[in-house]
Parts: C-alpha cells; structure tokens; sequence
C-alpha cells in the first residue's frame, strides 16, 4: 500500500492532458500520477488513446492541453531527448532495437545518451568504460548478460523484447513508460518479464500499457481504465475488477474468479 | 580488446586485424607512384585521390548517417570557387589563407543548408538538398561573382612558403600529388575517428532507428547537423584541391551530375565503408577514363556516358554490398575455410 506521502509527491504527474487530431480527439483530460514503488497499469480497447498518452509522456508528440511535472518540474514543453536525460524512459510497442549492432552496443549506446561527448572524436566508444558498465548492468536486469555478442536482429522475437526494455534501462530512468511489453511473447517469457517488472517497481515508477489482463491484475498496483480517450475508472485493481462501468465497457462481462 | 566486430557499424563483419593495416600499406605504396608514373598518369592519381576525399565526405552522410543527400556538389563548388576568388593579382596564394577559407566557406553553406534541409526526411530531403544545390549552381551561373557561365582561370597555383621557401608549391605536379594525398590520408584518419568515436557511435544509431536516439535522450538534429557540416568541409577540401588541380572552376562543379556521380561512387564502392568509398571513387575514375579513350573505343568513346551508365547498372545488380563487399566476402570465406588456414591475407 503506498502511504500518503507518496501520494502527495508523485514522480511523473499528468493532470488533463489532451490531444486532439484534427476533429479526434485521442485523449481526453486524462490525469494520471505515477509513484516510484508502483506499477501503474493503464488499460483499454485498442485506440482508447494509450499509445497516445504515452508519446505524449514521453515528449515524442505535444499535448493539445493539460501538462506534465516530473519531480515537481513542468515538462509539458520539453524536448523528448531532454525528458529522457531527466529520467524519463520508455520503451516501444515495435521493438526499436538495433538489428545489425549487437546486444551490448545496443545498451551502450542508449546508456551513452547521459555522456555524450560528440566532440571527443579522438576516443574510441568502445573505450567508454560508463556506458559499457551501464549497459552491462541493464543486460544484467533484463536477463541478456550471456548474449552480449549476439547481434540483436538474430535473437529471438522475446529476447528482442528484453532488449527493448534493457535499452530503457540502460538509459538510467526514474520512470518507466513501458507500452506493451508482453506483446508477441510466449507465456515462460512473459513470467520472467513480469518478474522483472516487479523487481524494478521497487526503484522505478512503472507506467504499463498491456493487453494481457492476467499480467495487469497481477503485477499492478493501481490501474487505469481508458475509453475513447477518457478515463472511466482509476483505481487498484480489486476497485477495478468489481466497477461495473468497467465490467461493461471493457471487460464487455464480468470476470471469472 | 573485446570490440564487437557489429561495433564496427558494417552490415557485414569485417575480419579485424588482419587488415587493419591495409590503409597505411596502400598509402605508403601509393607515395611510390610519382616515380613509376608519367606525367599524365599521375595526373589521374590525383584526379581519383581528389574524388575520394570527396567520397568519403558523402560517405559521411550517406552510408554513416543515413542521410542521402543530392546537393553534395554546392559544398565541393563553393570551394573551388573561393579558392579561385582568393588568388591573388601576383604571385601564388597563400595555402594557409586559402585552404581553410575554401572549407569555411563550404562550411557556412553546409550549415544554412543543413539548418533547413535537416527539418525534412527522406525524399524530401533529397530534393531540399538538391534545390539548395541548383541555387547556388545558379548563383554562379547566372551572375558575375564568379565569371558566370565561364567561370574563371586561375592565374597562379596555391603555395606553401615559409622564410620565402617554398615548401609546398602545388605548380609541382608531384609537390600536388603529396599534398592531395596527404589531404586524403588527413581525411580518412578523421572519419576513421569519428566512426569509432561516440560521436560516430551515435550517428550510426540515428542511421538505424532516429527515433529509438531520441528517446534514448539525444538531440538528433544536433548531431545530423554536425555530421553535414563536417562533411560540407571536407567536400570543401576536394574542391579546393580540384580549383588547384585543373586551374579553372565554372558552375558545372556544382551541378547535380557532380552529385550524382559521387553519389554513384559510394554505391559502386559499398555504402557504410570508408574504404568503399575511396575505392569507388578509383573505380569510377577509372572506368570513365576506360570507356572515354577513343584509342579503345573509337568513334563511340564519345558515348562513354552509356557504357559507363550499363556498367553501374550491372554492379548494383550484381555487387549489392559494393566492391568492398566483394573483397569482404573473398577474406571471410578464405577465413573461415579451414583448408586455407595459414594462406596469405591480403
């Protein structure tokens, strides 16, 4: 349970964020905190406006209205590069990795973005002792450390997944926006990837965007409910199996068990 | 070392060591020529050498950033024409004023170029790159800054003197040929850093998946930009060394054949290759010089563009990965063949 003071300081709070296209309007004041310690699952039919709200958390599109603070700080009008120095990563829903570098270069280029240098032409990258420890600790958490030479585009589809995520981590977040991670994986990758979320929810503040509703009820510890871009319910998940708003809109029949 | 050999950003591993050196072989071989060559041959040496410092700043681009540009002439022009402009009424410039102020100049219109052209992706890139290219192809065609269509002659060639010595005078064939090949030699070393740097690292990663750096917390267009200034300069050093070379600029320098072509030379020699790129430039050269001699082809020498057209068509359809890939494949297979264990390297 988090306690009250948690709750006062939020590390990443959107409050009546909006994003119109043209006469769309993909999410509608959507207000949302999220709390290092928690998972916070945000759920809904495809085109509920999640994907949306995520690329609007992490700077890849501009809100139309409502704004963001990350530690106390607004960042609505942040670039997305600099929202991802400050701490905030994400992952994607189409694994981004990149296919022809292998699985440490891939970490530790995205855990180079928080010592760029461009200027030091004359070093070497592979010299660069932070970002290969960096790396090598996100392989580590995310499972990878045996396939550090394995080029990323010939691993397997789950691993790929892995990888997605360990290049988030390698980046050094606070929170974690993490768009359906599960998605594709079979059900052993999915356990471990879960356990995983559940390691980092200790550290991290855990935005979760999945469809996998067994893996939502059992790793998050409040969850969202979006339709047609509004926020019908936002409670923790026992509130949320028994709303009957959401039992209707949703979840279309009540839940077994 | 436990570099990855994917670290290298090549599509195809390329076997370390074993070739490392092979740059510094061919360049310690090349500074051979002017004693075996003639006048006219060393010449063409210095004609490929030019072209491949032009090269390998597309490749820059092109096959590092991922960014195709068809304007890459402006930058090679305005240079020539800066040095030609900067030619004084008596006596040899200075290389030491002439030679930066060309790559400033190429530099500075890489920047406004870049600045705007880098807001765009893909093929509108292309074309934003191209109708910057035809601007100022037109600025110096159509008005009298550089001679208009003409262009203009160089009265004297650039020199080096120091204590009224001259230790660099590029009126010397072979004096040219050292400087352009030191140019080259100076060129590769730099892109060679800058690929292994983090710099590099990070431009390969913005050729592969900008969006996955930008989430990763890199401000892309920022290094985009570097990477076109850098490679406008270095354009900016070949045609500085063009305007010595053949003494003359005019608009043509500028034109989109000049992209083009030096565009089909990182193609011919395999794109994401320093080495592909020098070695398309010799190849392009090469075959353009073939296919031109009226003393192989007679009368239809004068269609050298045709043969030379069929023959890129052929390449790419049989060498996707470039002349560099060919020679990759030969060194891998020997390689891994353990039948040929111990056999030479190259």
């Amino acid at each position: 349970m988090s306690d009250t003071n948690n709750q006062a300081h939020p590390l990443l709070r959107a409050t009546g964020l909006t994003r119109r296209f043209g006469g769309l309007t993909a999410v509608d004041a959507v207000s949302i905190d999220l709390h290092v310690g928690q998972v916070h699952a945000v759920i809904g039919t495809n085109g509920a406006g999640k994907s949306t709200l995520i690329n609007m958390l992490s700077g890849e599109i501009p809100p139309s209205g409502g704004s963001i603070a990350f530690e106390g700080v607004d960042i609505s009008r942040w670039s997305q590069p600099r929202r991802a120095r400050a701490g905030v990563g994400r992952s994607y829903q189409r694994t981004t990795i990149f296919h022809s570098f292998d699985v440490l270069e891939n970490c530790r280029l995205a855990a180079q973005a928080a010592m760029q240098r461009p200027w030091a032409v004359w070093q070497a990258a592979s010299a660069c002792s932070g970002s290969l420890a960096r790396a090598r600790d996100a392989m580590e958490v995310a499972g990878l450390a045996n396939t550090a030479h394995t080029l990323a585009g010939s691993l397997s589809h789950g691993q790929q997944r892995q990888l997605e995520i360990a290049m988030c981590l390698a980046t050094g977040p606070r929170a974690l926006l993490l768009d359906e991670p599960l998605a594709g994986m079979g059900a052993e990758e999915s356990e471990r990837m879960l356990r995983m979320l559940e390691r980092l929810k200790h550290t991290h503040a855990v935005l979760l965007v999945e469809h996998d509703m067994d893996a939502v009820f059992r790793v998050a510890d409040h969850i969202t409910v979006m339709v047609n871009g509004q926020v019908i319910a936002s409670a923790a998940p026992e509130a949320i199996r028994n709303n009957p708003d959401v039992q209707l809109a949703y979840l279309g029949e009540a839940p077994v068990s | 070392m436990n570099i990855p050999l994917a670290a290298a950003g090549l599509h195809q591993p390329l076997p370390p060591s074993k070739t490392r050196l092979l740059p510094l072989v061919i360049l310690l071989a090349a500074c051979l020529l002017p004693m075996l060559l003639s006048e006219y041959a060393l010449d063409l040496v210095v004609k490929i050498i030019i072209y491949a410092i032009f090269a390998l700043s597309l490749e820059l681009l092109v096959g590092t950033t991922g960014l195709i540009s068809l304007g890459h002439a402006a930058f090679f022009g305005i240079a020539a024409y800066v040095t030609a402009l900067l030619v004084p009424g008596s006596g040899p410039g200075a290389i030491l004023l002439m030679l930066p102020a060309a790559m400033l100049g190429a530099g500075c219109y890489a920047l406004f170029v870049g600045a705007l052209s880098l807001r765009t992706q893909g093929v509108y890139f292309i074309m934003v790159t191209l109708a910057f290219a035809q601007m100022a192809f037109f600025i110096f065609h159509d008005t009298g800054i550089g001679g208009g269509s003409d262009g203009i002659y160089l009265s004297s060639r650039p020199a080096f003197s120091l204590a009224g010595i001259a230790l660099v005078d590029l009126e010397l064939p072979r004096h040219f040929f050292f400087f352009a090949l030191g140019s080259l030699a100076a060129a590769y070393l730099l892109l060679a850093a800058i690929q292994r740097s983090r710099f590099g690292r990070a431009l390969a990663g913005i050729r592969t998946n900008e969006q996955r750096m930008r989430a990763a917390g890199y401000r892309t267009y920022g290094y985009k930009l570097a990477a076109f200034v850098i490679a406008g300069m270095l354009a900016g050093l070949a045609g500085f060394l063009m305007a010595a070379r053949t003494g003359v600029v005019n608009p043509e320098l500028l034109s989109w054949h000049e992209s083009g072509a030096v565009l089909l030379m990182i193609i011919l020699g395999g794109l994401g290759s320093l080495r592909g790129a020098v070695l398309g430039a010799a190849a392009f050269i090469l075959l353009k010089e073939f296919y031109s001699s009226e003393a192989i082809f007679a009368g239809f020498a004068q269609h050298w563009q045709l043969s030379l057209g069929l023959t890129m068509i052929l390449f790419v359809a049989f060498l996707p990965h470039g002349l560099i890939g060919l020679s990759r494949q030969r060194i891998w297979n020997r390689k891994q063949s353990p039948a040929a264990q111990g056999g030479a390297h190259v």
